[in-house]
């Protein structure tokens, strides 16, 4: 048993995690503060919901790349929407459209994936460029800075802010909410509903799953217009807090994410997969990319720790199950 | 001999009536009659094609029967489908269990039920409940909370009969359930199906290893290329009549012509070592001989096998080929001093699947057909063509994909491999696991052929009716020693299984 427990990917990325912290602590005691904590809490909430979306699609033995492309498509058209039509719009209304775009854009790759069976990495390198260029040529390919009033309420909107006794600022915004919503209920699929074992059963054996008698195809359709919501909420959260619509952004940031996932102990080939792996994943890999500077290492060399940090994070488990297997045989 | 308690008289649970299915032209199943009682173990034997898969496949809902009746539970079904087929209380195992390694055995038993049950939210304690109930039931004791992946093959397949049994199983097909197990795991399989029966429930096996299913089954039924061609009470059969009704011919299973005159001498091995796996293993090979060498599973029989063809590396020790030393752990210098190698599970190791079956062949010679860096793909092509020929391989196209051939003809393709390399000595690690029994009966041909050519053979496997048919001597290894040397023709098969097992 614990042995297991030191095998396990959750745990090694959490060791990282807090030698990491002890360390930059070391180097620089104001690293230990809750301005740093807020600042890494606002970092990780895009990067948290959509690694969430791409663990769900790891976890049914499909890989999602598109979901990029799909949140920055649903973030763009739906604030050029409502800038066109009611610009007043609040912003939850706002962001229900999205989620709808991106749930939309979702079915189209869960349409091509499960009713005509084709490969999840090629349909969704396919829709991740068509959904993209179509973006940019039809819809418009501006920065827009002037969003919508709606959308500046919510990033002003805060969960709590203030300055603690020791002078540091913080500020929790209204989005962290959305992940920790993202979280919950994510969770709860995936291992309370008969819905969600069923998408761990196909990950496992999608001939096993068709036997027993799942409709691999409605989960499957279900998985990946899941993942589109999910991308829809993320693009608009994205654009809000940066105040922008920029339809240039978001997309490139796949394997980062995809990263994250795998470092948080989900397996390329399906069926493994956990809420809480996924998120220590995005911390580490959030804690890479903003606070690398703080014990002393340029920011350049900021791909390759992560490099580092997912040949190690997931090559030991696999280097230790291969030998355990060896020795069994 | 099983007793035949059951109740006889009550309705059959299943009843075929003049089954016919037609795939397009071919005639699958043509007017078969099968009637199993519930409690009743029945045995569906048959060679590949001749339509037992067909015949499950109907009962299990998924493929509907061009023709006859079908009824279930005395009910008529005229169409079926597979959750249908379930809720009558029909459940197949598959060969592959059809499990979900990544899930827990508690959760893979009680899947189907929940499914069935239609809960819309998961519960692991009702699932370990659920487990336990039906482990116990059948007197097995295996953690519900381990993952399926962990487990040996023997437990993974009671996992896939608990689960038929949490799904209220009437009626439990098992495809080829013996094929990857030990003895010892065969007789724990065959104590639990006596259980089984006794709780009312019936169990249909297609097997190819008939000894064993005949030893618990009342009824047997018969099939071949579709036709229904023998059935009755197993008393009434014995393997050789099986065989004969399943082939329409006789297969000689006669032991080989006592040891050869001496030959010269082909492979030594000495004092061979590898830690954890086996200790001292030292024996001779000559030309022209086929060694058996037997144990229990995790006896060390398929490391050895391995380290013969430097798949593992041996430790320490010696091996020489007619007298030049081979270095261990190198499988090329395995090949060149002549050693082929055919491994036991030939669809993860031996073949290139999704290759075409001309090419399975001919990727050994793939040198001796180069020149200047390029290839003669017709002489590469025609050479292997010609081994298959040579080794009767049953395929419609060469370039078709090795997994549409069945387990002995992919088995064959194996073996023309190496045949196209000329070898000196052949390593047959398990040469007829999955195979049916016309084709074993012709891969036992090829060996003693290859024998009489002068080719030193050693065949590692756990069948022993095939290793006393084939082999000049048996070897038996015993928790990595080999503890027993046997001369062929002066022991039978209930001895050879005492000395295997004490």
């Amino acid at each position: 048993m614990s042995k297991q427990f030191w095998m396990r990917n959750e745990t090694l990325v959490a060791l990282v995690i807090i030698l990491f912290c002890l360390f930059a602590t070391a180097s620089d005691p104001r690293f230990f503060s809750a301005t740093t904590l807020s600042d890494l809490l606002r970092a990780s909430i895009v990067l948290g919901i959509f690694a969430i979306g791409a663990m769900l699609v790891l976890v049914s033995g499909g890989i999602d790349v598109s979901f990029t492309a799909i949140a920055v498509f649903a973030m763009y058209v739906s604030t050029v929407l409502t800038l066109g039509t009611i610009p007043d719009l609040p912003w939850y209304l706002i962001f229900t459209l999205s989620i709808v775009i991106g749930a939309a854009l979702g079915a189209l790759n869960g349409l091509l994936i499960a009713r005509f069976g084709l490969p999840t990495l090629i349909v969704t390198l396919g829709t991740l460029s068509v959904f993209r260029g179509f973006l940019l040529t039809f819809v418009g390919s501006e920065r827009i800075s002037s969003l919508p009033p709606g959308m500046r309420d919510f990033s002003r909107s805060m969960i709590a802010r203030g300055t603690t006794e020791a002078g540091n600022f913080y500020a929790l915004p209204l989005a962290l909410a959305a992940l920790v919503f993202v979280v919950v209920l994510t969770w709860f699929i995936l291992q309370k509903t008969t819905l969600g074992r069923c998408i761990f059963a196909i990950g496992g054996s999608v001939e096993s799953a068709r036997r027993v008698g799942i409709n691999v195809r409605a989960i499957q359709f279900f998985v990946y217009m899941y993942a589109g919501a999910l991308a829809g909420l993320a693009g608009i959260i994205h654009g809000s807090m940066g105040r922008m619509a920029d339809p240039f952004s978001l997309v490139g940031l796949e394997l980062s994410v995809i990263a994250a996932v795998v470092l948080g102990g989900a397996r390329l080939t399906g069926g493994y997969g956990t809420v809480s792996g996924t998120l220590l994943g995005v911390a580490l890999i959030v804690l890479v990319q903003n606070s690398l500077i703080v014990v002393g290492i340029p920011s350049t060399w900021q791909s390759v720790a992560i490099g580092l940090l997912i040949l190690i994070g997931t090559g030991l488990p696999a280097w230790q199950a291969k030998r355990a297997a060896e020795r069994a045989a | 001999m099983p007793d035949d308690a059951t109740e006889r008289t009550s309705s059959p649970f299943v009843r075929l009536h003049n089954v016919i299915k037609h795939y397009g032209g071919v005639v699958a199943l043509d007017g078969v009659d099968v009637t199993i009682q519930p409690g009743e173990a029945v045995c569906l034997a048959g060679e590949n094609g001749s339509g037992k898969s067909t015949l499950i496949k109907i009962l299990a809902g998924v493929e509907q029967a061009t023709g006859g009746e079908v009824h279930i539970g005395g009910v008529r079904h005229t169409t079926l489908d597979p959750r249908v087929s379930a809720a009558a209380g029909v459940m197949v195992i598959y060969q592959d269990f059809s499990l979900f390694p990544n899930l827990s055995v508690a959760e893979n038993i009680a899947f189907s039920r929940e499914l069935t049950d239609g809960e819309k939210f998961a519960s692991q304690r009702r699932n370990k409940q659920l487990a336990r109930k039906v482990l116990e039931r059948i007197g097995v004791d295996i953690s519900v909370s381990e993952r399926v992946e962990n487990l040996s093959v023997a437990h993974k397949q009671l996992v896939a009969i608990c689960r038929a049994l949490a799904s209220n199983a009437r009626l439990i097909i098992m495809d080829e359930p013996t094929t990857a197990l030990t003895e010892r795991e065969v007789r724990s399989l065959l104590g639990i199906i006596r259980k089984l029966k006794d709780d009312g429930i019936a169990v249909l096996f297609v097997s190819h290893k008939l000894a064993e299913v005949l030893e618990v089954c009342e009824t047997v039924f018969v099939l071949r290329n579709g036709k229904l061609v023998a059935d009755g009470p197993a008393s009434e059969f014995d393997a050789a009549s099986l065989t004969r009704h399943m082939t329409g011919r006789d297969v000689p299973d006669s032991p080989p012509s006592t040891a050869q005159a001496v030959q010269n001498l082909l492979l030594e091995v000495s004092e061979l070592h590898k830690q954890g796996a086996f200790e001292n293993v030292s024996f001779s090979l000559r030309e022209g001989e086929v060694l058996g060498i037997s144990g229990l599973l995790g006896s060390g029989r398929t490391s050895l096998a391995k380290a013969l063809f430097g798949l593992v590396k041996a430790d320490s020790g010696t091996m020489k080929m007619e007298d030049n030393s081979i270095a261990l752990g190198d499988p090329l210098a395995a090949t060149q001093a002549g050693i082929g190698y055919v491994p036991e599970d030939r669809l993860t190791e031996g073949l290139f699947l999704t290759q075409s079956i001309v090419r399975n062949v001919s990727v050994g010679r793939l040198d001796s057909h180069t020149s200047k860096g390029f290839l003669n793909l017709q002489s590469l092509t025609g050479e292997a063509a010609d081994w298959l020929k040579r080794l009767t391989v049953k395929a419609p196209d060469i370039h078709a994909d090795v997994k549409s051939l069945s387990g002995g003809n992919q088995q064959r393709v194996a073996l023309a491999r190496w045949m196209a390399r000329a070898p000196k000595l052949l390593i047959l690690n398990g040469p007829s696991v999955g195979v049916d029994v016309g084709s074993k009966a012709d891969i036992h041909d090829i060996i003693r052929e290859l024998s009489q050519q002068g080719i030193g053979i050693i065949v590692i496997s756990d069948d022993l009716p095939e290793i006393l048919s084939v082999c000049h001597r048996i070897l038996i290894m015993k928790n990595g020693q080999l503890t027993d040397e046997i001369a062929s023709g002066t022991i039978d098969e209930t001895e050879l299984t005492h000395r295997l097992a004490s």
